[in-house]
């Protein structure tokens, strides 16, 4: 009832302001919890930067539509030789770069080169790693050839870390980037916001589209909350506290987006030393987790659960949540056959993430259940990198893979921080990798799935939601993020 | 003066102690910057070609020494993380901060002076009940507590102020209402602090024969309270004043994570995260430059309000 007159009041106050005509409905206002420092995807891999810049203000050859699925961007079209090898594009004709320069197959060649120089600093240098040769036989045409089919490559290039630039702007990507997509940057207040306006010179230019996108930088979810609630901001991807948000789902104004992420959340064990380094021990604290639990406590049940290291949102998804069962007492057994002895000291060093920090404490609880003392350790961010990703030195550990296609994880032998080394599963996935036909590669996906939740690598817990919050009147934003940059140029203001 | 100048060699050994000690534990903190910035997909040759770039693969003993050699020549470095001068970070968003902390003392000293003059005045009072009960909650909430609380009533519910960021100077109404809540949370708890010290200060000089004399010679409580009593009871506000500013403008790191302000103290929180040496070393470095001077200028005070102390008596 006091909510009501709460949202009465607020709706009063708000409708004189909804009325001036100076709002006018082709500008917005987002939030972003994470800041960047700089602005340029091929040099830093902060998220924000993707969130905010891939595909609004960079573009790449390819792009990813919100199914998931490989969409032209600067490449028109392009076509894939026969053994998988060699990809031939048509780029897109009488494009410029927001500086007025022009853009064609020389521009491609620059930012290729660049991240794959010896040099080079990309966050991503590994999508280039396939590439042999990239020529340019005309203006409009790009040659790229790869030492091995790879179903991934297409959907590589989308990202922001392959963003085309030009090599007469490059330089001052970092503070004012440069790029050939539907926004251009106006301005940057470092700690506070950054400003897109239309490009009006759009090859694809749409009725409608936003003339002003300004993203605010609020990292504290009260803080976050409260400038929805005030009218300060209009939406918010990625919205960080889950426990408010059926205080937005009951308000009118207000539009709850929860979508699917690439982003698995597990409990990462290391396989690399003792006790994780027995499939019994991890068994064991398979069938300690109890995953329902989990998800209640630290997402408020807005999460869905996994039993391997796959995105449910996908069609070749596999449900491996019952492979085991929660059942303390089987997990007390297997610990005994494991030779570890009840009240075995484990560490869980954990990221300062709210997911990984809400959930550390519930697996605390149920890994006492079955006898294993857990001493939850938090990490700053730079130091879980560090320590636990760089130098091994752990136990156990909660974090979200966030990048698509990762099973790959998997492969990359006993110094990844896994430490989870098996030539079988490399087989596996480079049978993957190099098979092109979608039903068949789909068929190998399960086969991958099952491989890994079979080993018991780690404690899958859920895949990571996707949770906007957006005024009601606002359409044209992705519910889902299949990758981690989020194309803008449908926004919408609905009368 | 040789006083100044012996201030001033302290304050250069100070500082060069402290950056010093911010470069030892900044390179002993677990974290690498070049993996910070490329993020967990990169490879590690990325990253060592990332390191080269940032000159992390010299000793630490070089780097400290070319830091110095840049200091002489009052160049800070470049942020590793930001890619920019560090002293263009720290300018953009020093006005804020110091706006902030400026306007936070001035009114605390204001406000603190009023209430405690006033509690004293009425020793044993009604008066003096509540502003004492009020003082103490204003010590017991927490200052980010405070400000919530602040939002949801006058940004939320009323919509008369913003609840948070900062519009820039551009704008100077829209920047001013910005800062309205910030520092009303800030003078709020700092004000409780100052107007009990304020009170119990008064009320001991009030104490003294000087002031019974006064008020024998029939002067009226008034003048007894602001001619006699007030200038003697400063010395204990001025030393708390002093310390509660330094802590201000130092410490509106919560504020402004509140508030998302770009201020000092956010990016003090963010140089630290990102490993990002240059900045830190300056923010530190300019941080604890701000409090030898507050010090300096409270001892300042000190030989103006107590003539004995410029006499060299004690």
């Amino acid at each position: 009832m006091r909510r009501t007159a709460l949202a009465l009041t607020t709706a009063l106050v708000a409708l004189p302001l909804m009325a001036l005509p100076g709002w006018a409905r082709t500008e917005i206002t987002l939030s972003t919890q994470q800041e960047p420092t700089v602005l340029d995807p091929t040099a830093d891999a902060t998220a924000s930067i993707d969130s905010m810049l891939t595909q609004n203000v960079y573009e790449s050859l390819t792009s990813v539509n919100e199914a998931g699925e490989v969409i032209p961007a600067l490449a028109t079209d392009w076509t894939v030789s026969e053994d998988g090898l060699t990809y031939t594009f048509t780029l897109a004709s009488g494009v410029t770069f927001h500086d007025g320069t022009s853009f064609d197959a020389e521009d491609v060649l620059f930012s290729f080169n660049r991240a794959m120089a010896e040099d080079s600093t990309n966050p991503s240098k590994r999508i280039f790693e396939p590439i042999t040769e990239i020529t340019a036989p005309d203006a409009q045409t790009v040659v790229i050839t790869i030492d091995h089919t790879d179903a991934f490559f297409l959907f590589n290039l989308a990202q922001g870390d392959a963003s085309i630039v030009a090599p007469e702007s490059v330089d001052g990507n970092a503070t004012s980037p440069v790029g050939t997509g539907p926004f251009r940057f106006d301005s940057w207040t470092r700690g506070d916001r950054l400003t897109l306006v239309r490009n009006d010179d759009y090859r694809d230019l749409q009725d409608g589209m936003m003339e002003r996108i300004t993203f605010r930088f609020i990292a504290d979810p009260t803080a976050v909350t409260n400038a929805l609630m005030a009218g300060e901001i209009d939406g918010t991807a990625g919205f960080p506290s889950p426990e408010l948000l059926p205080m937005f789902e009951s308000d009118p104004r207000f539009t709850v987006a929860v979508g699917t992420t690439q982003g698995e959340v597990i409990l990462a064990l290391n396989n690399g030393r003792a006790p994780f380094d027995d499939i019994d021990a991890r068994r064991a604290v398979n069938h300690g987790l109890n995953r329902q639990e989990i998800i209640d406590g630290a997402m408020y049940g807005y999460a869905t659960p996994i039993g391997s290291f796959f995105p449910p949102s996908d069609a070749n998804y596999v449900d491996l949540t019952g492979l085991y069962p929660f059942d303390p007492e089987v997990a007390r057994s297997l610990l005994a056959d494991a030779g570890i002895a009840e009240g075995t000291s484990i560490r869980l060093r954990i990221p300062p993430f709210a997911y990984a920090t809400r959930s550390a404490v519930i697996i605390q609880a149920e890994m006492a259940a079955i006898g294993l003392d857990v001493e939850v350790e938090q990490l700053e961010w730079a130091a879980w990198m560090d320590q636990v990703y760089n130098g091994r030195d752990y136990e156990m550990t909660i974090i979200a893979h966030t990048s698509p296609n990762d099973l790959s994880n998997f492969t990359r032998g006993p110094n990844y921080f896994y430490g989870y080394d098996n030539p079988a599963f490399n087989t596996l996935w480079d049978q993957i990798v190099a098979t092109a036909d979608p039903v068949a590669r789909g068929a190998l996906l399960q086969d991958a799935q099952r491989f890994v939740a079979d080993e018991a690598v780690h404690g899958f817990l859920f895949q990571l939601p996707s949770l906007g919050v957006y005024r009601t009147e606002l359409s044209g934003y992705w519910v889902s993020s299949p990758v981690i940059f989020s194309p803008l140029a449908d926004l919408r203001w609905t009368e | 003066m040789p006083f100044l100048l012996r201030r001033l060699a302290g304050l250069v050994a100070t500082l060069t102690g402290i950056s010093l000690v911010v470069f030892a534990v900044m390179n002993v903190l677990p974290g690498d910057p070049a993996l910070t910035i490329l993020g967990l997909d990169s490879t590690e040759d990325a990253r060592a070609a990332l390191s080269a770039q940032l000159g992390l693969d010299q000793p630490v003993w070089a780097r400290y020494l070319d830091w110095l050699g840049g200091i002489l020549q009052s160049d800070f470095g470049t942020s590793y993380a930001y890619r920019v001068p560090v002293t263009e970070l720290i300018l953009e968003r020093l006005p804020l901060t110091l706006t902030l902390g400026l306007l936070a003392s001035i009114l605390t000293i204001a406000l603190a002076t009023a209430l405690g003059v006033f509690a004293a005045a009425r020793h044993g009072k009604a008066g003096d009940w509540v502003t004492m009960i009020l003082s103490q909650l204003g010590i017991a909430i927490p200052a980010f507590w405070l400000s919530i609380l602040l939002v949801l009533l006058f940004a939320v519910t009323l919509r008369v102020l913003p609840s948070g960021g900062f519009p820039g100077w551009a704008e100077p109404l829209e920047a001013l209402k910005s800062l309205v809540l910030p520092v009303t949370a800030l003078v709020l708890v700092q004000a409780s602090v100052l107007a009990r010290v304020t009170r119990a200060s008064v009320l001991e000089v009030a104490k003294l024969d000087y002031a019974r004399t006064a008020r024998a010679l029939g002067l009226s409580p008034r003048r007894v309270m602001w001619g006699h009593v007030l200038p003697n009871a400063l010395v204990p506000m001025v030393t708390v004043a002093g310390m509660q500013l330094a802590g201000l403008i130092t410490g509106t790191i919560v504020i402004e994570n509140v508030f998302f302000l770009p201020g000092l103290g956010r990016l003090m929180f963010q140089a630290i995260n990102n490993r990002d040496l240059y900045t830190v070393q300056a923010l530190v470095l300019l941080f604890a430059s701000i409090v030898v001077i507050v010090n300096f200028l409270v001892d300042m005070i000190y030989l103006l309000i107590d003539p004995r102390l410029r006499e060299g008596r004690s």
